[in-house]
């Protein structure tokens, strides 16, 4: 029973805590594509962005968690998602409205996006350096231990704040998310736009508005997915790149273009990745007594090793893209 | 009027009119320019010399979500409705630039376009051609326009269908909206027309009733097939 809480520890919490970070970045992956019809590669750096904004805050204002009883950089999310949002609304003026403008085909705009996340990461480096940093300065990162009231359970299931925070928030936001597509006036005119442009702007909606909200939904949901993934691990300048191809693999698996197949894409991808990363000999070893005896249980038995988790998003997505390239919901084919 | 896109000139001067209330038809062959007309006059595309008025108020190149607050409304041919949205979506659609309540016009619409009432929570992609045609048209009267363009509303409909858009555009023009459309079954269409303006080589051919344009015996001859 002990080898089930540690698989619970293992796979279970920390898919769900991967899998909170895919899905907000993942839905911002998919509105971008959805309204502007490119795959946009500088996502992942939007992520970075946003994680350095709260950092900086935090650096400024060490103890404005302590009076909540949150973690600082938790606190300081609200403002790091408003400051992004206005970042990637920055990006898009500076660079992609000028090729839209130009009437470009959608390659040169993925490639657009490709030089900004370069540029950015650059930037990130220039401000930053290379190091991992800590969100916990004047603070400790609160980890729970939990007692499971069963009989002859021992290991206790273990959680930290920063992952409850992270699912908490990215359920929430789903939610919001969610009433507003489907409730409200201007979320019905971004689902328009995504279906037909063309008719939107005949129906007078104004599209360049919508575009802006997309750069909005997208740089706050991207700066929120960096924070909480930073606030669990550490902050690391070089993130973009790891996150960005599990993120494009869960909005693809999803069906580019569908908010809710992002989200689905996100965990599957998530758990996907913890369970291909986990030593499976831990929970075979307790049946060695059942199995003939020329089978011997190797001490390392994980489908994958955990410095090579990059491949399962890399093989879930090239096995979408064969065998059902429109994913799961029925998407845009990218 | 002159206008086109990008660089080729489709329409090489147009001319037409209609008057408040009234039904103008625009028949002619294909690539006379029937769809690049009505598009120009929405503000789709690029007015090049020339003017287009409306109610007296100039209107060239104004931008359509301007036009669409100035009462004129727009149906294309192609991908008129949204088709991942419900039908009541598409029509709340119709009516975005609405801030007041529009709940009496829904009904209204609803108990013109029957089929509509009964499927107002079915995506619009899943209905027949003939309802898809109707939510089109319906979204477009959302905003109460003055006046409605049609592109081809009957294109590629059975005659049975073809048959209730033109009662619904009758009933439209009834109301009081003018209607300018574009149509392949332009015999159909003349018989419903106040106006008929026949179009080749971007260039008006004749212009007259949509009655007199019936009789006229070089137009059947060439134009409505004998």
């Amino acid at each position: 029973m002990n080898k089930l809480v540690f698989f619970a520890n293992k796979v279970v919490i920390s898919g769900f805590a991967i899998g909170s970070v895919y899905a907000m970045g993942a839905i911002g992956v998919t509105l971008v594509f959805a309204i502007l019809r490119f795959a946009h590669f500088a996502h992942g750096d939007l992520m970075t962005v946003g994680a350095f904004f709260a950092y900086a805050l935090t650096v400024l204002f060490p103890t404005a968690g302590a009076s909540l009883g949150l973690p600082t950089g938790f606190v300081m999310l609200p403002l790091a998602m408003a400051m992004t949002a206005l970042f990637a609304m920055a990006l898009d003026r500076l660079f992609y409205r000028k090729l839209r403008a130009n009437g470009v085909k959608p390659v040169v705009m993925v490639m657009a996006s490709i030089g900004v996340a370069l540029m950015l990461q650059g930037l990130v480096r220039l401000f930053a350096g290379t190091a991992s940093r800590s969100f916990f300065i004047a603070e400790h990162k609160e980890i729970f231990r939990i007692a499971l009231p069963i009989e002859g359970i021992t290991r206790k299931l273990v959680i930290t704040e920063p992952q409850i925070l992270l699912v908490v928030f990215s359920v929430l936001v789903v939610t919001v998310l969610h009433f507003f597509l489907t409730r409200s006036r201007f979320g019905k005119a971004m689902r328009a736009m995504s279906d037909n442009a063309d008719l939107a702007r005949v129906s007078g909606i104004n599209t360049q508005t919508v575009v802006m909200m997309t750069w909005v939904i997208a740089g706050a949901l991207a700066a929120a997915a960096g924070v909480l993934l930073s606030l669990d691990v550490s902050l690391k300048p070089d993130m973009s790149f790891n996150l960005l191809l599990p993120i494009f693999a869960a909005a693809i698996v999803g069906g580019v273009g569908s908010p809710f197949g992002a989200i689905a894409g996100a965990y599957m991808v998530g758990f996907a990745e913890t369970l291909a990363v986990f030593n499976w000999s831990v929970l075979l070893r307790p049946l060695a007594g059942w199995l003939p005896a020329w089978i011997e249980i190797p001490v390392k038995l994980a489908f994958v090793p955990t410095e090579y988790k990059l491949t399962v998003p890399f093989f879930i997505l090239v096995v979408v893209l064969i065998w059902r390239p429109t994913g799961m919901f029925r998407g845009k084919v990218l | 009027m002159h206008a086109g896109y990008g660089g080729t000139l489709i329409l090489k001067g147009v001319d037409l009119q209609l008057q408040q209330g009234q039904i103008g038809v625009i028949a002619g062959p294909n690539g006379a320019g029937k769809s690049t007309l009505l598009k120009s006059i929405f503000g789709l595309l690029t007015v090049h010399s020339g003017s287009i008025q409306l109610a007296g108020e100039l209107i060239t190149n104004v931008e359509p979500n301007v036009l669409v607050k100035r009462g004129m409304a727009f149906v294309p041919q192609e991908k008129n409705v949204f088709e991942s949205l419900s039908v009541e979506e598409n029509l709340q659609m119709g009516a975005y630039l609405r801030r007041d309540n529009y709940n009496h016009l829904l009904e209204k619409i609803y108990a013109d376009f029957p089929p509509l009432a009964i499927k107002r929570k079915q995506p619009a992609g899943e209905l027949s051609g003939g309802q898809r045609q109707m939510v089109a048209i319906a979204r477009a009267l959302m905003m109460e326009p003055r006046l409605i363009l049609l592109d081809e509303p009957t294109a590629g409909l059975s005659p049975l269908f073809m048959e209730e858009i033109f009662a619904q555009i009758l009933g439209i023009n009834a109301d009081g909206v003018s209607v300018l459309m574009v149509e392949q079954n332009a015999r159909q269409a003349l018989t419903i027309a106040d106006q008929g303006f026949i179009l080749t080589a971007g260039k008006n051919r004749y212009t007259d009733s949509g009655q007199h344009l019936l009789q006229n015996p070089e137009v059947a001859k060439s134009f409505l097939g004998g």
